[in-house]
C-alpha cells in the first residue's frame, strides 16, 4: 500500500534528525558544553554552522548533542512505559470485573494528576545531581496511563470476538491468549502509542530544564535553552543561540506526531480493507 | 404515479463506476404498497435513494430520469433535481436503520419540526402532531422525550408518525422492520397497512422477506443484478410468478404443516463489474439456454399488467429431485 | 438512579485522583537516592562557612525533620501528612518569609492561575472546537485541510517554544506586549483591570494558541466520524438545513466526548500553565512554585502543589458534574 504523505514526510523529518544526531559525533572529539572552546560570538561561517554563543561553545555541535541526548532519554524512557502500559492495559481488559475497574480508576487518576509541580519538586530535591536514571524512572511513573487506556480498550473490544472464544474454548491458556490473538491486534496502537510517549518525555525533560530543574549540565533540547535564557541570548543578540533550539524542537515535535498520526491512519485504512 | 423512466444509476469507486440500477422502467400506479424484493446488491436500496432524489456522491444519476405526477400538482413538473424541497412533505422515508435515527441528545418534539420553514407555525403543528401520535397508540409524552427513553417499538412507530403526518403521496420504507422482534414488527406492518388505507398514499416497501410482502404488499416488484425482472399484481405475481427468479423466491418460503426442506435459490448473483451479456440470471436459473445466455430479454408484458424480462416466461420450473 | 450511579463512580475518581496525587507527592521525595535535609544542611554550610558548630548542626537537623514531618514511622509521617496538608490545608509558615504563613502566598496567587487558566482554556475550546467543527462538517473542501494543517502544525509545539516565540515576536520585536509581568498591588479600578488584560495577553495567548491544535484536530476526527452515524443522514433526508444539521445534529454530539475529553486533560494544560507563567513571571502558582524552588522553601512547595493538585482534580470533578446536563442520556433515566 502506497505510505501516506503525511507518514512519509514524519519519517523523512525523523530519520534526519536521527541519523544527524547519531552519526555526526563520531566525526568530533569536541566535548560540546566545555566553556571557552572557541571565540566567544563568533558568526556562521565554514567552521560554525551556526556560530558560537557567548560562553563561547559551538552552537551546532551543542545542538547535535542535545539532539542524540533527547532521543535516547525519550526512546528509552518510552520503551519501559509501553511495557507497563502493555501489560496493565491488556490484563485490565482481559481480565475485567474488579481488577480492570481499579487498574482504570488508577490509570484515569495519572492522566488526571498534574505531573509537572510534582516533577518540580523531585527536580529541586536533588538538583545538581539530578541523575537521568532517577529523571526516566518518574517519567516513566507518569508517561504510561494514556496507552494503558488506549490498549485496555482494545482488549476489550477483541475479548468479544469470535476467534478470541475459540481459543478460550480450544484450551488456550490466558497468556497465550493474550500473546497470541490479542497483541497483533494491539501492536499497531503500540507504536502511534510508543511515538506519541516519546513526545511527551522530551517534552517534558525539556520543560523542567527550561527553569533549570532538569540535569542542565547534559546538553538537552531544554537545557540548551535553558543557558540561552540564562545567558539572554535574545538581549544581546545571540538570536542563533535561541532561534536553532528552537526550530530543531518544532520540526523534531512535527516529525514525531506526523509520524504516529500517519502511521495510525495508513492502519486504519489497512483495517478497513481486510 | 411514479413513472420511471430508464432508469441508470451508478456509483463511482476508486476501481471506476458501476451501474447499480439499470435500465429500470416501468409505472408505478398511485395508492398501492408496492413491495420491492431481491437478494442484497441487487439494487433495492440504490432505486428507492434514486427516487427519494438523494443523489450525493459517489451516487449518480446516469441517464433516464423519474416523474413523480402528484395527485393534486399536475401543472409543476418535478423532477429528482426538485424533489428535494418536498422530502417529508409529499415524499417520506423510513430508514433501514431506524433505531438510531433519531438524534439522541435532542427532543423528539424538536426533531419532528426542524425540517420545516422557519415561518412555519410549529407550536401549532406540534399540537396536531400530538394528536396524531394517539391514533398510533404512543402516548403524547413520547413527544417531549428523549429518544432513548422509548423501547425500540415505541421508537420505530415515532418514525412511522413522522414519515406520515403530513400526509406525502409517496413513502419510501427501507427494511422498516429488519431490526424489530416479531411480535414489534407485526404491530409496525399492521399499523403502515393501516395508515395507508386511510391515506391511500403510495408505498414502496423494501424487505428481502417475501413473507412480510405476502402478507401487505399490493403490488410486486422483484430486482436481480440491478434489473427489474418481474413486477405485478401480488396475488398474480405469488400464484402464478413469470420469472424463474421469482418462483425460486417464493419456494424459499416455509408453509405452515409443509415439513418439507425448502428450496433454497443456490448459487450467487453475478458481479455488476463483470462484463454481462444476456440474462443476468442465466448462470443460476434450470431453464436456461442458449439463448439465454446471448440475448437480453426485455422486460415486457406478458399478462395485462404483470411484466416480466424472461424468454421462458411463465414455464414450468423442472422437478428437483430431493437430494439424500 | 443512572444519574446517581454516575455521579458517584465520578465522586470516586475524584477522590482517587487526590489520593493518588497527594501520596506521590508524599513518597516520591522519601524514595529519592539523597537526602533532601542533608543536601539543604550542606548548602547552608557551604553558605555560613565554618560559623556553625556541629551541635548547632544537629539541632537545626532535627528541627528540620519535624519541620518537614520527617519523624516517626513512614505510616505516622503520612497520617500526620494527609491529616495535616489535605484536610487542613495547613502548610505551616513560609520558611524564606517566615513567619507569613504559606496559605497566604498561596490565596493571593491562585485566583491568577484560575483566572487565567479559565480564560484561556473556555477561548481555546470555543474557538478550537468551532474550527474543527467546520474542518469536520466541510472535510471535501480546500479551506477545511487548510484549517487542519494549521492544527496539526500547531499540536505538537510545546508550551515553552510557544511562549518563547510570543515573548521574541511582540514583546522584544514588537514591543506590544511587556516581557514580563508587572502589577501594582491596590484596589480594583479600570486601569487596574486594563493592567490585568495587558500584562496577560501573551501568556493567556500561549495557552490558548496550545490548546488549538488538540481541539481542532479531536473535534474535526469527531465531527468527521458523526456525519456518518445514522440520525445525521436521516436528518438530511428529512431535508433540515445543512447549518443546523452541523449545529443541532453534529455538534450537539460531537461535543460530548470532547468535554470528557477536557476533563482530562486539565491536568495537562495546568502543567502548560506553570510553565508558561514562569517563563512570563506572571504571579500565579507557577511562579509561586519557582520562588519556593529558587528560596528552598520547601513549606511553600509543598503547598502549591497540594493545591494544584486538588484545583486540578475539583475543576475536572467540576466539568463532570456539568456533563449530565449535556447529555439526556445520563440526566434521564
Amino acid at each position: 500500500m502506497r505510505l501516506n504523505f503525511r507518514l512519509k514526510l514524519g519519517i523523512i523529518i525523523l530519520l534526519i534528525l536521527t541519523i544527524g544526531s547519531f552519526v555526526l559525533p563520531i566525526f568530533t572529539d569536541v566535548n560540546p558544553s566545555e566553556q571557552g572552546t572557541y571565540f566567544k560570538n563568533m558568526p556562521i561561517s565554514r567552521d560554525h554552522p551556526l556560530g558560537t554563543n557567548s560562553i563561547g561553545q559551538d552552537i551546532f555541535w551543542y545542538l547535535v548533542f542535545s539532539l542524540r541526548n533527547s532521543l535516547v532519554l525519550g526512546v528509552g524512557v518510552s520503551f519501559f512505559a509501553v511495557i507497563l502500559s502493555l501489560l496493565l492495559g491488556l490484563s485490565s481488559g482481559y481480565i475485567g470485573g474488579v481488577y480492570d475497574r481499579v487498574i482504570m480508576l488508577v490509570t484515569d487518576s495519572f492522566i488526571a494528576i498534574p505531573s509537572f509541580p510534582i516533577l518540580i519538586v523531585l527536580g529541586t530535591l536533588i538538583r545538581g545531581q539530578t541523575s537521568f536514571w532517577y529523571l526516566g524512572t518518574v517519567l516513566v511513573i507518569f508517561g504510561w496511563a494514556w496507552n494503558a487506556r488506549t490498549v485496555r480498550s482494545m482488549a476489550l473490544s477483541l475479548r468479544e470476538r469470535e476467534f478470541i472464544n475459540t481459543a478460550r474454548f480450544s484450551g488456550s491458556n490466558t497468556l497465550e491468549i493474550l500473546l497470541q490473538e490479542i497483541f497483533p491486534y494491539v501492536y499497531a496502537y503500540l507504536i502511534v502509542g510508543f511515538i506519541n510517549s516519546i513526545l511527551f518525555v522530551i517534552n517534558t525533560e525539556a520543560a523542567l530544564a527550561v527553569i533549570g530543574l532538569s540535569n542542565v549540565e547534559v546538553p538537552t533540547l531544554g537545557s540548551i535553552i535553558f543557558w540561552a535564557l540564562n545567558y539572554n541570548a535574545m538581549f544581546i543578540g545571540q538570536y542563533m543561540w535561541i532561534v536553532a533550539p528552537v526550530v530543531t524542537t518544532v520540526l523534531l515535535f512535527l516529525g514525531l506526531f506526523l509520524t504516529s498520526t500517519g502511521y495510525n491512519q495508513l492502519f486504519a485504512t489497512r483495517r478497513g480493507h481486510s | 404515479m411514479i413513472r420511471l423512466n430508464q432508469l441508470v444509476a451508478t456509483y463511482t469507486t476508486v476501481r471506476g463506476t458501476v451501474k447499480a440500477v439499470d435500465g429500470v422502467d416501468l409505472e408505478i400506479p398511485s395508492g398501492n404498497i408496492v413491495g420491492i424484493a431481491g437478494e442484497s446488491g441487487c439494487g433495492k436500496t440504490t432505486l428507492l435513494k434514486v427516487i427519494y432524489g438523494d443523489l450525493v456522491y459517489p451516487l449518480a444519476l446516469d441517464s433516464g430520469g423519474v416523474d413523480y405526477v402528484f395527485a393534486d400538482d399536475d401543472r409543476q413538473e418535478v423532477t429528482t433535481e426538485t424533489i428535494q424541497q418536498y422530502w417529508f412533505k409529499r415524499i417520506s422515508y423510513i430508514p433501514q436503520s431506524s433505531m438510531s435515527s433519531l438524534n439522541p441528545v435532542v427532543k423528539i418534539r424538536k426533531q419532528f419540526v426542524d425540517f420545516l420553514e422557519p415561518k412555519a407555525n410549529k407550536e401549532e403543528t406540534l399540537d396536531r402532531v400530538r394528536q396524531f401520535i394517539r391514533q398510533l397508540d404512543l402516548p403524547a409524552e413520547a413527544l417531549d422525550s428523549y429518544p432513548h427513553q422509548l423501547s425500540g417499538g415505541m421508537r420505530q412507530r415515532m418514525m412511522v408518525a413522522l414519515a406520515t403526518f403530513f400526509q406525502p403521496d409517496i413513502i419510501l420504507a427501507d427494511e422498516p422492520t429488519t431490526a424489530l422482534d416479531v411480535v414489534v414488527q407485526k404491530g409496525i406492518l399492521l399499523l403502515l397497512v393501516r395508515l395507508q388505507r386511510q391515506m391511500q398514499n403510495t408505498v414502496l416497501f423494501v424487505s428481502h422477506d417475501m413473507g412480510v410482502h405476502y402478507q401487505i404488499s399490493h403490488r410486486m416488484l422483484i430486482m436481480y443484478a440491478a434489473k427489474a425482472v418481474e413486477f405485478g399484481e401480488s396475488a398474480e405475481v405469488f400464484s402464478a410468478p413469470l420469472h424463474p427468479y421469482t418462483r425460486m423466491l417464493i419456494d424459499s418460503l416455509p408453509n405452515i404443516g409443509d415439513d418439507h426442506m425448502r428450496q433454497g435459490v443456490s448459487g450467487r448473483p453475478p458481479s455488476l463489474w463483470d462484463d454481462l451479456r444476456g440474462c443476468r440470471f442465466a448462470a443460476r436459473c434450470p431453464l436456461a439456454t442458449q439463448r439465454c445466455r446471448d440475448e437480453e430479454p426485455a422486460f415486457i408484458e406478458h399478462r395485462p399488467n404483470h411484466f416480466a424480462a424472461c424468454h421462458y416466461a411463465g414455464d414450468e420450473l423442472p422437478k428437483v429431485e430431493p437430494s439424500a | 438512579m443512572k444519574l446517581l450511579q454516575y455521579l458517584g463512580s465520578r465522586f470516586v475518581a475524584y477522590i482517587a485522583v487526590l489520593f493518588i496525587g497527594v501520596t506521590i507527592t508524599f513518597f516520591l521525595p522519601r524514595l529519592m537516592p539523597s537526602d533532601p535535609i542533608e543536601g539543604y544542611i550542606a548548602q547552608m554550610q557551604n553558605q555560613a562557612g565554618q560559623t556553625i558548630t556541629p551541635e548547632a548542626m544537629d539541632e537545626l537537623r532535627v528541627q528540620l525533620r519535624r519541620l518537614y514531618g520527617l519523624e516517626g514511622s513512614l505510616v505516622e509521617q503520612y497520617i500526620n501528612y494527609i491529616n495535616k496538608v489535605v484536610l487542613q490545608f495547613d502548610f505551616g509558615p513560609s520558611l524564606y518569609s517566615y513567619p507569613r504563613p504559606v496559605a497566604e502566598f498561596i490565596w493571593t496567587a491562585l485566583p491568577w492561575t484560575l483566572g487565567l487558566l479559565g480564560v484561556s482554556i473556555v477561548i481555546s475550546w470555543i474557538i478550537g472546537n468551532f474550527i474543527g467543527l467546520l474542518a469536520g462538517f466541510f472535510h471535501n473542501s480546500r479551506f477545511a485541510t487548510t484549517l487542519e494543517v494549521v492544527g496539526v502544525v500547531i499540536y505538537p509545539i510545546p508550551y515553552y517554544i510557544l511562549a518563547l516565540l510570543l515573548i521574541l515576536q511582540f514583546a522584544y520585536i514588537w514591543q506590544w506586549f511587556p516581557l514580563s509581568t508587572t502589577i501594582r498591588p491596590g484596589p480594583l479600578t479600570w486601569e487596574k483591570v486594563n493592567a490585568i488584560i495587558y500584562n496577560s495577553f501573551l501568556p493567556a495567548m500561549t495557552l490558548i494558541i496550545a490548546g488549538f491544535g488538540w481541539n481542532i484536530l479531536s473535534m474535526k476526527a469527531l465531527a468527521f466520524a458523526t456525519k456518518e452515524e445514522p440520525y445525521v443522514v436521516f436528518a438530511r433526508l428529512k431535508g433540515v438545513k445543512p447549518r443546523r444539521i452541523m449545529t443541532r445534529y453534529v455538534f450537539r454530539n460531537a461535543t460530548l466526548p470532547q468535554i470528557t475529553a477536557l476533563a482530562l486533560s486539565i491536568g495537562t494544560i495546568f502543567n502548560g500553565a506553570l510553565l508558561t507563567e514562569i517563563l512570563f513571571s506572571y504571579p500565579g502558582l507557577g511562579l509561586l512554585m519557582r520562588t519556593a524552588i529558587g528560596s528552598g522553601d520547601f513549606n511553600l512547595m509543598y503547598g502549591t502543589i497540594i493545591v494544584s493538585i486538588v484545583s486540578v482534580a475539583t475543576a475536572a470533578f467540576f466539568i463532570d458534574l456539568i456533563y449530565p446536563l449535556i447529555d439526556p442520556r445520563i440526566r434521564l433515566r
